[in-house]
């Protein structure tokens, strides 16, 4: 067996997968399920040249990632539910201020404690919009272990390359599901960074307007001492409440991500070409739609899966073209919430085609038997 | 204490980002002479601007980190020692000063204060105590003075305050100490010596919020203000002592604590490069 074959977990992954892009500093605080990722890289990273925190709380972890961001140096968080809750604010910053991070959630039962061990998808909406004001965000959603090495990987690079905290949105099942991944199936590729800031000193501007909307970081110790704050600033780093340039300023992060949506966008289509129905899931979710579509094609009944990989932004224009193609006459959306993603889909179809709801908030994952019945009567 | 020659090569101006001038600060506030204190220690440290940086939080004294020529970092309320951590964990090569007040540091930071002392990362933290949550309009602090007015104890403060100090000493900071703004000479040099210590440094500026905890409490203009809190305190003899945790009427000034504990990126590095097989260095 090749020793880049390995059977991994997917919070396992995710921990070798930032390692592996180039994650040298990880900041957390223990909880369930997503502790695995701290322990990993609290075993890894020292070994080549990273940091490892346990912080005093989820508030902390998610300051002391994005102080390390500012520092030069790649950094990821791990957390889940009660902990998203809490990075909120701190990840609005790392919004506004345009500083490169990854955070992986667990998503397990809610709200508030919940149900910790179980698997949940109720941080959908959360990912998007937890943290208050307008801002740019991208969120992706692994459905295996494979994908959770891959996506972290992909994660670390796009909010490198893009200054833009990334979230990595796993289930309880993905964090917990052991599965065997081929680590060279990701081609060795250079390693991905921001752009940092070069050239001329004086006049420096930490957020000037680019033509790619990128604005060049400044790295401690390279001679810009420029300021970096969490108010609204103008491109000159300090703070604004000019309108039309608090207006600007804000517009810029969140026209960088439109302007690099097809870097940005992933997703992945089964049997949708001439799919009557047409199902649309993410992460343990869509495992199971992955084999009620096979088994209702097995029964003749044209039905496939469109499974969003990056979920925000939403591949909108894909899943537009592909119910056009396929004259799906509806679009059936299960997730193990009271009905989230489903509000996405209603609105990027606007009308086109109904939008059929499966749901599940009871810690259990949804099965292919339950994804068929419900496609069956649809189809009825 | 240092030559005194040093002292007059000191221009402020060289340290502060002129284009950011004037200043926010309200007539008479004291963050202004712990600011011009911090730098000038910072100068006389020999401290290299390129490779310093300034971490603040929210408040009157989150604003003083934009008025520096660093690398300056405004983060959120309560938090900047949690960006510290990161920062100072991921670039050990830089100097690290965060810049807080009683109400980032003591209440809603709380916890951080207390982890970044007995986690003994070499970070400088300077908090401002000016008694009273300014930015917002004067709201009642952890270090409000018993019997105050503010703006939410329109009967008086019924609450006892923290020491902060005696708290940061507690938890293992391995040097404590606390100034007023009268003392400018003092304050620098209690800040110089913070920031030469190998640890975690905690100094406590009593400042003063004259337009509003002042007005409020009848207490005067800024020098009746500054007068008054010198001679509310202890003289430096009591240095080495430890306050008790619940803020009395009179505090020491000076050096409050000092331990010389491993400084924590250090040892982090020492097992890292014991890991790796490599040598001893730090």
């Amino acid at each position: 067996m090749s020793a880049t074959i390995r059977n991994l977990e997917g919070n396992e992954a995710c921990a070798l997968g930032a390692i592996r892009a180039g994650c040298r500093f990880f900041a957390g605080y223990p909880i369930t399920p997503s502790s695995e990722v701290a322990e990993v890289m609290s075993r890894e990273l020292p070994k080549v040249g990273g940091t490892f925190i346990q912080m005093e709380d989820e508030i902390a972890s998610m300051g002391a990632v994005i102080g390390a961001s500012m520092g030069g140096v790649k950094a990821m968080t791990a957390t889940s539910g009660p902990g998203f809750s809490l990075k909120q604010e701190n990840l609005g910053y790392a919004c506004g201020a345009e500083i490169p991070c990854v955070i992986v959630n667990v998503m397990r039962g809610g709200p508030s404690t919940g149900m910790p061990t179980r698997p949940a998808q109720g941080d959908i909406m959360q990912a998007r919009w937890g943290t208050h004001g307008d801002h740019a965000i991208i969120v992706l959603a692994p459905a295996s272990v494979a994908e959770a090495y891959s996506e972290t990987i992909r994660a670390v690079e796009l909010s490198e390359t893009l200054r833009v905290p990334v979230v990595v949105l796993l289930d309880e099942v993905i964090g917990h599901l052991t599965e065997t991944v081929d680590l060279s199936a990701v081609p060795e590729t250079p390693e991905v960074w921001r752009k940092f800031a070069t050239g001329p000193r004086a006049g420096f501007q930490p957020y000037a307007v680019t033509e790619d909307l990128i604005p060049p970081m400044p790295r401690p110790g390279d001679g810009y001492r420029a300021h970096c704050t969490g108010l609204t600033h103008a491109p000159g780093g300090f703070p604004t409440q000019v309108p039309e340039v608090a207006t600007a300023a804000v517009t810029r992060t969140t026209d960088k991500l439109a302007l690099h949506r097809e870097r940005i966008e992933s997703w992945r289509v089964q049997d949708a070409d001439d799919a009557d129905l047409l199902i649309v899931a993410i992460g343990i979710s869509a495992r199971a739609a992955r084999q009620a579509v096979r088994d209702l094609r097995t029964e003749g009944l044209r039905v496939g899966l469109f499974r969003p990989v990056t979920l925000w932004p939403f591949p909108e224009e894909a899943l537009r073209d592909i119910v056009a193609r396929s004259g799906a006459k509806a679009v059936l959306v299960p997730e193990m919430n009271q009905g989230q993603l489903v509000l996405e889909i209603e609105r990027v179809l606007a009308g086109k085609a109904p939008a059929l709801r499966l749901n599940r908030i009871d810690g259990q994952p949804i099965t292919p038997d339950e994804i068929a019945d419900r496609a069956r009567e649809a189809l009825k | 204490m240092k030559d005194t020659t040093e002292a007059t090569a000191f221009d402020v101006n060289s340290w502060i980002r002129q284009e950011q001038m004037p200043h926010f600060l309200c007539p008479g506030c004291g963050h202004g002479i712990a600011l011009r204190a911090l730098v000038w220690a910072l100068h006389e440290q020999g401290i290299d601007k390129d490779k310093l940086a300034v971490v603040s939080g929210i408040g009157c004294s989150g604003r003083l980190s934009a008025y520096i020529d660093a690398n300056t970092f405004h983060t959120t309320h309560g938090r900047p020692l949690t960006f510290a951590t990161g920062l100072k964990l991921a670039r050990p090569d830089l100097s690290v000063v965060v810049i807080t007040g009683d109400g980032d540091c003591l209440a809603i930071g709380g916890n951080h204060l207390i982890h970044a002392a007995r986690r003994n990362l070499d970070i400088t933290c300077l908090m401002l105590n000016n008694e009273i949550y300014g930015m917002t309009g004067g709201q009642v602090s952890p270090t409000t003075a018993e019997g105050r007015y503010t703006s939410t104890t329109p009967q008086g403060n019924t609450e006892p305050g923290f020491d902060a100090c005696a708290l940061a000493a507690a938890a293992g900071a391995g040097f404590v100490g606390r100034e007023v703004t009268m003392q400018v000479l003092g304050l620098r040099d209690l800040i110089g010596q913070a920031i030469a210590h190998k640890g975690f440094s905690f100094v406590e500026v009593l400042s003063d919020c004259t337009e509003i905890y002042g007005r409020k409490n009848d207490l005067g203009a800024s020098p009746e203000m500054m007068l008054a809190k010198k001679s509310e305190m202890r003289p430096f003899a009591y240095r080495n002592t430890v306050d008790v945790p619940f803020r009395p009427n009179h505090l020491r000034t000076g050096v409050i604590a000092r331990s010389e504990r491993p400084e924590y990126g250090a040892a982090y590095r020492a097992m890292a490069a014991g890991l790796r097989g490599e040598g001893g260095d730090a």
